[in-house]
């Protein structure tokens, strides 16, 4: 029984992400249509004529109503159809869905990293009030939320290769005297790894580490201060006390009672996390010539190719709201207490 | 009057670090004001000397067209400042009127500021940025407009929650009771008492919004080179960086840090000057 009703709970919640959904399509679809000037004269490219254009406007039935339009984007959409990028000539979902796990290994190898800091950082300083470790969590605090994501990244770059000569050039995911490895994942650490090609790992590996760093330390601020002020929150309540005074060990009180209460408020800050980091992981993407979807929007944006540019809002917003929703059913699953309306 | 000028002196001495971030915001401001008539160079003015080291004459160095980094890192304030402010001014007024309409009648009104918001937050934020500066146009004030958009949701739900709990309150009843309109309740009675936590989540946004606007013209949007901007400026520094060129990036990089480390330092002491139950 208990199964069946978190069951609902987590159908519940995908019902509520719909509305997301759909104001994401409703405002990706109103940039399009508030393009300056005539979009069919965008999307018909430069070197249009007259007739041309006008069969872009047909092709795209901008020569309908709004409504009608708006059917059409939504069929487009249904179809995964989001235009054809005006730069490479392909359809942008297939140049997104290419250069999407160099993104998602960057982001995730990101979050990997900011949360096995900050965690422990925060659960250390909210243990030890007013020792050294707590003042260095405020000063990485409010340090980590004023270095702009892409300075950090060119400093740790400066350092590291230009000084220290360690890391390697900051080009791409992979040397370019290595192969790339087979295509399984299109994680190249995972690949190599899969494929049983260790030096191929430490390359990609390599090129991986600073970009990872440099957006896991943008992120690293706001989750130590909420797992700090959690900790602390939790630590001075009277179940805790009762715990200690019953008798439990330090870390039976510390990880079973304190931090599982603790997870909540770091799960719910974790989404506005996400926001941060798919932001800034087009900054990151940039200083590190990464060839992730947010460097294919940046080119795109120079060359006003609007149709990939609103693929790329589109599938990052997507993307947004599916890790929202994680972190929803996560909380359901963590604090049995919440119900549908909570 | 007297009782507040006691407590702003209570928490400027008894939290130097305020006064610290204080004094370099007023520099900040005098550096917007008068920046361009104290610097050393021409901040466009290109000279055979490209790509010089700091040194007593450039202190900051010169960048690849031999312009002085130091007269363009302090002209850039005023851009950078003005981008922000103006984008930060716009969402605070619009989030304002909004979010008293929603939090004041509730119902339609409520709902619909309600998925406005709602909605402009389904997005990660930076990206929703980008693409209003790709639909509306690459430039300087769409990325003024793209950062206002972006920062709405702050202020309507601050102004909404805190009009919401008041409307009912016992000043307003009598208030409403004297003869009062509904606009003016909520112009008189009840916005002044919101005012407070709106000017906090100002100084803590502020910060936020110039990271955003530099980021902005980091990937090439609104600003042109020659300009000078902070942003813009780290992103030519770049290609220098991995030929060891460090000062090109470093010091507008570094003065943008200042300035959002600035606010952000300013934003949580006037809480503790404003509310000093929330201080953690």
């Amino acid at each position: 029984m208990a199964n069946r009703s978190t069951l609902a709970l987590i159908g519940g919640r995908v019902l509520q992400a719909i509305p997301s959904i759909a104001g994401v399509i409703i405002v990706t679809f109103v940039l399009t249509r508030a393009l300056p000037g005539d979009p069919a004269v965008y999307f018909a490219g430069p070197a249009a004529d007259a007739a041309s254009i006008e069969q872009v406007r047909q092709a795209l039935g901008l020569d309908r109503t709004l409504p009608e339009q708006f059917l059409i984007y939504l069929g487009d959409l249904a179809r995964g159809d989001l235009g054809q990028s005006i730069s490479t000539g392909r359809p942008v979902v297939e140049e997104l869905l290419r250069r999407m796990p160099a993104s998602m290994e960057l982001t995730l190898l990101a979050l990997l990293f900011s949360l096995s800091v900050s965690l422990p950082l925060g659960i250390l300083a909210a243990t030890r009030p007013n020792s050294w470790i707590d003042h260095l969590c405020r000063v990485i605090v409010t340090a980590g939320v004023s270095l702009p994501v892409f300075f950090t990244g060119l400093f740790l770059v400066y350092i590291f290769y230009f000084i220290l000569g360690i890391a390697p050039s900051p080009l791409g995911r992979i040397d370019i005297f290595y192969l790339d490895p087979p295509k399984i994942t299109g994680f190249f650490t995972i690949d190599a790894l899969l494929d049983g090609d260790l030096d191929t790992f430490g390359a990609a590996l390599s090129q991986l580490v600073l970009p990872a760093i440099t957006l896991g330390l943008f992120t690293l601020a706001p989750l130590a201060r909420m797992t700090r002020g959690a900790m602390l929150a939790v630590l001075s309540s009277d179940y805790i006390r009762t715990a200690r005074a019953s008798g439990l060990s330090r870390s039976t009180v510390l990880y079973t009672y304190a931090l599982r209460n603790a997870m909540l408020p770091i799960l719910t800050t974790l989404g506005m996390v996400f926001s941060f980091m798919l932001g800034s992981n087009v900054l990151v993407e940039k200083v590190f010539a990464w060839p992730g979807i947010g460097s294919f929007a940046i080119e795109a944006l120079i060359v006003s190719d609007y149709a990939a540019v609103q693929g790329f809002v589109l599938a990052m917003a997507f993307l947004y709201v599916a890790l929202n929703l994680i972190i929803d059913i996560l909380y359901t699953m963590v604090d049995p207490r919440i119900g549908l309306e909570g | 009057m007297k009782a507040f000028l006691k407590h702003l002196r209570y928490v400027l001495t008894e939290n130097p670090v305020t006064l610290v971030a204080g004094s370099m915001f007023l520099m900040l401001i005098l550096l917007g004001l008068f920046g361009p008539w104290i610097v050393p160079y021409d901040p466009l003015a290109s000279s055979p000397a490209a790509l010089q080291p700091p040194s007593a004459q450039h202190w900051f160095g010169t960048d690849q067209l031999g312009r002085d980094v130091f007269s363009r890192v302090i002209v850039a304030t005023r851009l950078d400042l003005t981008i922000a402010i103006v984008a930060v001014a716009l969402s605070f007024v619009a989030g304002s009127v909004f979010g008293s309409i929603a939090g004041f009648y509730g119902g339609w009104a409520d709902r619909i500021v309600g998925r406005v918001t709602d909605t402009i937050m389904a997005f990660p934020l930076f990206v929703l940025a980008m693409g209003i500066v790709a639909a509306l146009g690459n430039t300087v004030e769409n990325i003024v407009y793209a950062t206002a958009i972006i920062n709405f949701p702050f202020y309507a739900r601050v102004a909404r929650a805190e009009v919401n709990v008041r409307r009912g309150a016992g000043f307003v009843q009598a208030a409403r009771l004297a003869g009062n309109s509904d606009l003016r309740l909520l112009a008189t009675q009840i916005y002044p008492n919101v005012l407070p936590p709106m000017m906090v989540q100002v100084s803590l946004n502020m910060g936020w919004a110039i990271l955003n606007a530099a980021g902005l013209s980091f990937i090439g949007l609104g600003v042109r080179p020659p300009t000078p901007e902070w942003g813009i400026m780290v992103a030519e520094g770049a290609t220098y960086i991995v030929s060891g060129e460090w000062w090109l990036a470093l010091f507008p990089g570094l003065a943008l840090m200042l300035a959002v480390f600035c606010f952000n330092l300013l934003g949580d002491g006037l809480r503790d000057l404003i509310d000093p139950r929330q201080r953690t």
